[in-house]
């Protein structure tokens, strides 16, 4: 699996005092440091798209960003996996941490990474197979052959996406049949698979009617407590429903990032105010 | 100008009718009220028989297929491979750049002369290549034989194989590479499990349409393959000689036959065999592209 290091540089901790009891839509709790970034920095090509950014993700807690269309946001989401890797022309600088691993480190394998460091898109993508097969694919890739025990994760990973009842009767059925709404839990069940610590989700309600995304919702609530999942959302309700923290994006600097009732009720910064308030974006 | 563009799509319809129409008439029922072939060999004989001597009027295709088979066969089983993986490499693993030269140096080998080809088997494939190596196991390689041409066959419609595969696997959407990617994939996973299976529907039609474009193919086979088969029967070794359907076209019609003979009509009698095999192949490959396509949004 993925390399553990002698941690050349140590974990810092944010120092975060409970002010209140820990519900289910403020995490004050204090919590483990899952993810940083330590003043990143992207460029597609000679174009600059991130700016400094440092930020942590604690562990088994939702956070969201949100920021108006090209804010970075995306870009940002996709370096935490190193899925901008295959894109051409695309250089960083600064550190990407996780668990205090650079993942960007020549040593690390990013194929293991990206098992870890799960990731679920804004379009749904159900390979061209049955609906077995497409659960079954991390698994198969990562090695596993064993048909009893991958039987198993299918039925789990369908389980933990609530998608299992609509499903079960037909597991060698083509995923393309699916609706809209269950390809895309389809595809969270498929990135459940291979077991990740850490779920990415780029704006995975986006192309959902109301009904599907709040049952996308509800699953995002779910998961949290086994999962570290970073949520991007155009939609300010959805990152207010579904996250513990939020960070605002403008422009490919990082604004404000705080628990989620506090950046919504208390913004400290006038950018983030206008745009909540709907001023702009 | 609508007027001339009509006339121009239709000329080309009103060649092909009259193609199939010549073809049918002289094998099939002659409107002139000569005898067709098939009027004089029942058809049944036709497809049935095993022999071809036309000397003792036995027209048996069979010696004909077999033989056009088995170079469209070996023809494929060199292209087919090749192909994909040429069309993998460019479209997975290339560099835009090394893209850049390796597409239309592949495609150029598309446009070499088939008679180049056809010399290359016969004064190449066979002595240095097939030869030495047979020679090993003791076997013997005849100066004609449907395996150097089958081979040949094969590197000529490679192009053709990688190109329109390369189209397919193209086709499929970026946004299933990145799926795949995020799932701990390798670039060989991505390309085998899920951007091949993706592009199935295109790669089998660009398969079927370089084969059947091998069926058709007579220059290399005629100078390479031979102009007979053993005894006049069935072509059933690669390693001795052939005598495809294109080839016997070109033997009879270069030769002085008699009109309304018939060996002339045979002509005519295996051309439309070759037409109907190649309009099946055709259909099959679009009805593969219809069927098997998957729909993305």
């Amino acid at each position: 699996m993925f390399p553990t290091m002698t941690a050349e540089k140590p974990i810092s901790l944010k120092p975060q005092v409970p002010l209140r009891e820990p519900s289910a839509a403020t995490d004050d709790v204090q919590r483990a440091i899952k993810l940083e970034t330590r003043h990143l920095d992207f460029y597609y090509g000679n174009n600059q798209a991130l700016h400094d950014i440092s930020l942590q993700i604690p562990e088994r807690s939702v956070t969201a960003f949100i920021g108006p269309s090209g804010c970075g946001k995306s870009t940002f989401l996709r370096t935490l996996n190193r899925m901008n890797d295959i894109i051409e022309g695309t250089r960083h600088t600064g550190d990407v941490l996780l668990e205090g691993t650079d993942i960007f480190d020549p040593r690390v394998d990013v194929v293991a990474l990206r098992k870890r460091v799960g990731m679920v898109f804004q379009k749904s993508t159900p390979f061209p197979k049955s609906i077995f097969d497409n659960i079954a694919y991390g698994p198969r890739v990562a090695g596993l052959k064993d048909l009893s025990r991958l039987t198993e994760i299918v039925e789990s990973s369908l389980k933990r996406a609530a998608l299992w009842d609509e499903v079960k009767d037909r597991m060698r059925d083509s995923a393309m049949a699916l609706s809209g709404g269950q390809q895309q839990r389809l595809c969270i069940a498929r990135a459940l698979a291979t077991e990740p610590d850490v779920l990415l989700m780029d704006e995975p309600a986006s192309a959902l009617d109301p009904a599907s995304t709040t049952r996308v919702e509800d699953l995002i609530f779910d998961l949290k407590s086994n999962y570290t999942i970073v949520i991007v959302t155009h939609n300010m309700q959805q990152a207010a429903r579904v996250s513990d923290r939020t960070a605002f994006f403008y422009q490919g600097h990082l604004v404000e990032v705080g628990p989620t009732q506090e950046l919504f009720t208390r913004p400290k910064e006038k950018q983030t105010e206008d745009y909540i308030t709907g001023r702009f974006g | 100008m609508q007027q001339v563009l009509f006339l121009c799509a239709g000329l080309s319809i009103v060649t092909m009718a009259g193609i199939v129409f010549v073809l049918l008439n002289e094998s099939v029922y002659s409107v002139l009220g000569d005898q067709a072939f098939f009027q004089e060999i029942p058809l049944w004989k036709f497809l049935t028989g095993t022999r071809w001597h036309w000397d003792s009027g036995e027209f048996g295709v069979w010696p004909l297929l077999t033989s056009t088979l088995q170079v469209a066969l070996i023809g494929g089983l060199v292209s087919v491979p090749l192909g994909l993986c040429s069309a993998i490499y460019l479209s997975e693993y290339a560099t835009p750049r090394t893209r850049r030269v390796i597409k239309p140096t592949l495609e150029l080998l598309a446009g070499v002369p088939t008679v180049v080809y056809g010399y290359f088997a016969l004064m190449f494939v066979t002595p240095y290549v097939l030869r030495p190596l047979f020679g090993l196991v003791g076997l013997e390689v005849g100066t004609f034989n449907g395996l150097a041409a089958g081979i040949v066959v094969g590197i000529m419609i490679t192009p053709l194989v990688a190109s329109l595969s390369e189209d397919a696997i193209r086709s499929v959407p970026q946004s299933l590479r990145e799926a795949a990617y995020a799932l701990g994939s390798t670039r060989f996973d991505v390309s085998v499990r899920v951007v091949v299976p993706a592009a199935f529907s295109g790669i089998v039609a660009a398969c079927l349409l370089a084969i059947s474009r091998a069926i058709g193919e007579t220059m290399a086979v005629v100078i390479a393959g031979g102009q007979n088969t053993p005894g006049g029967g069935l072509a059933i070794n690669p390693l001795r000689e052939v005598f495809t359907m294109t080839s016997y076209i070109v033997n009879v019609s270069s030769s002085d036959v008699e009109a309304g003979s018939m060996e002339y009509k045979s002509l005519y009698a295996v051309g439309l065999t070759l037409f109907v095999i190649t309009l099946l192949m055709n259909i099959v490959s679009q009805w593969v592209m219809r069927r098997f396509r998957e729909a993305y949004q």
